[in-house]
């Protein structure tokens, strides 16, 4: 079991460097850090807030649609692919479980995102504190960015091995991710505000919009990084919605999240027939 | 359960409600090259897929010997070489074949011996994505190789090879069931399997329509042996009267008869006079006349492919 899951992982990273999945992965996040980081750095000198802060504010969102896009990137043709190519009837005839291939992918593309996220972040922040300064919550907040934002894009992992498991093709698989990650991380924002404004104070805007709110992994992601941190100041007033209690959903959200989906990506899999 | 071969029992498989395959039985022993022939969309794949189960069955049982179809046991027993199988483009095939011991749970020290084996050992290092198919069909076989399993199940292993790395592939085959490993084997190449295989079982539209060695399905079938007689110049004619049988050309004379004749139809040739005759050749049914004689029975159409 332990021997198939570090087989797959193994042969899952080393497919991910040779196709240079892992090289576009830390350079993607490299990249829009660091773009976000020297685009913030005008309001820091207004507000008095040290760089890093203001940094980890727009990390925040970047994540917000970066680290799910990453995992479905990753994770499309997890299942799809290895049917398409005709290699997975024989992988299933090989003594060792689906769950346990399901969970060596897991492992290898977590990794992946993982590298990404502390590389693209640890050197954005590097930079950001170098340029203009860093405080202890600044720090604080950047090294949360780091331990959740691989929860939201494990949760997204899971969700593409789901629609992989439901495709028979990758071109399927690839576009439903889209459309999942469309949904999720874009429409579902746009749908709840619109909403909000339509019930103007209602019912749905004090009972239901906060369950809705903490329900989708990528808002309970927000949450769980701009409440608790000076960061929230910063990031609309969304935080006198929301209080201390839904802080704590959220991370509870964050952590149910890639549990759930991977779950569930399991049980399609094993349903799966070649 | 019987721990020395792989039994089918009444197998059946219906894709909702087209049955795929009805009600086949069949066993392989261990060390014995077992054939399995018939058109595409027979059945051969799925009564495969079965076997390994890769997908369950509808009715019948299957015993893979002495584990149940899809328990572990069965997936440490079976080996397979899909129909097409293509590995990851990225990887070399050394490290593919590494993956697959690991996964088997072997240490994976054998991989260099086998790719030598399948003539692989200067491309061990180079990209599966720059292989041919008939090298990416010897990785596939190389991984059946190198889990030395109790049953190999080979699925159309030789399309797409060339006559020599067919004749290579077969050799291999032999090794592997000398070594007392059971080979089930699909295809479609009549020709090559003739001399190959111990016995041979034929499907048409989901069904077993014959089952044994060739020389029993020749019995079973009476297909007329033909001997043709190659006559001396202009003594075809005096040939064909004394034998019997039909002249075809200005020096040939063609006999044809049931199989239980032959001795009686060769001593009568060898009882001529000299001067007569300059060669005979002789033809029992091919394996190719009887999977024609088998499938016609069966499904009434008589093409192959």
């Amino acid at each position: 079991m332990i021997t198939s899951i570090s087989a797959v992982a193994g042969i899952e990273l080393r497919i991910a460097i040779r196709n240079r999945w892992v090289l576009i992965s830390v350079l993607l996040m490299t990249l829009f850090a660091l773009a976000l980081v020297f685009a913030g750095s005008a309001p820091t000198g207004v507000l008095g807030i040290d760089l890093l802060t203001v940094s980890v504010a727009s990390l925040t969102t970047l994540t917000v649609y970066l680290a799910p896009l990453l995992a479905l990137l990753l994770s499309f043709d997890g299942i799809s692919g290895e049917a398409e190519r005709g290699s997975l009837p024989l992988l299933l005839t090989y003594p060792t479980s689906r769950g346990a291939i399901l969970a060596g992918k897991a492992i290898a593309h977590i990794l992946i995102l993982l590298l990404a996220i502390c590389i693209g972040y640890g050197i954005a922040g590097l930079a950001a504190t170098l340029a203009g300064g860093a405080s202890a919550q600044g720090v604080e907040a950047l090294l949360r960015l780091c331990w959740t934002a691989p929860l939201l894009g494990a949760a997204f992992l899971g969700i593409g091995y789901t629609l992989s498991g439901f495709s028979r093709q990758t071109s399927t698989a690839a576009a439903l991710a889209i459309a999942a990650w469309l949904i999720l991380v874009v429409l579902y924002d746009l749908g709840i505000l619109g909403a909000l404004v339509f019930d103007d104070g209602g019912v749905f805007t004090s009972h239901v919009f906060p369950v809705l709110l903490v329900a989708n992994p990528a808002d309970a992601f927000r949450i769980v990084n701009v409440s608790g941190s000076q960061a929230a100041s910063l990031a609309s007033g969304m935080t006198n919605e929301i209080g201390a209690a839904s802080s704590w959903a959220s991370l509870l959200s964050l952590i149910l999240w890639p549990a759930l989906s991977l779950y569930v990506a399991m049980i399609v899999f094993r349903r799966y027939e070649t | 359960m019987n721990s020395g071969r792989l039994t089918v029992e009444n197998a059946c498989k219906k894709y909702g409600r087209q049955e795929v395959l009805q009600d086949v039985s069949l066993s392989v022993f261990a060390g014995e090259r077992v054939a399995l022939l018939g058109h595409n969309g027979a059945g051969k794949t799925t009564l495969i897929k079965l076997i390994l189960g890769l997908t369950g069955l509808t009715g019948g049982t299957i015993d893979v010997f002495g584990h149940p179809t899809g328990s572990d046991g069965a997936r440490r027993t079976a080996a397979y070489l899909p129909e097409t199988v293509n590995f990851h483009g990225m990887l070399t095939g050394r490290e593919q074949l590494r993956f697959f011991a690991r996964l088997a749970g072997e240490s994976g020290k054998q991989v260099d011996g086998v790719l030598e084996k399948v003539g692989l050992a200067s491309a061990a290092d180079k990209r599966i994505g720059t292989y041919s198919k008939g090298m990416r069909q010897r990785i596939g076989l190389a991984q059946v190789l190198m889990r030395r399993p109790q049953l190999a199940l080979l699925d159309e292993p030789t399309s797409g090879l060339d006559p020599i790395s067919r004749r290579t592939f077969y050799d291999l085959v032999d090794e592997l069931a000398q070594a007392g490993t059971a080979v089930f084997v699909s295809s479609h190449a009549l020709t090559e399997l003739e001399a190959r295989t111990d016995r041979i079982h034929i499907m048409a539209s989901g069904k077993l329509v014959a089952a044994g060695s060739l020389d029993a399905l020749r019995k079973e079938a009476g297909l007329p042996t033909r001997i043709t007689v190659k006559a001396v110049h202009e003594k075809a004619d005096a040939v064909a009267a004394k034998l019997g049988g039909e002249r075809v050309n200005c020096s040939s004379v063609q006999l044809t008869f049931g199989a239980d004749e032959k001795l009686d139809r060769i001593s009568a040739i060898a009882g001529l006079e000299k001067g007569l005759v300059e060669d005979v050749d002789l033809a029992p049914p091919s394996l190719e006349d009887l999977y024609r004689h088998f499938t016609a029975k069966g499904d009434g159409s008589d093409h192959i492919n």
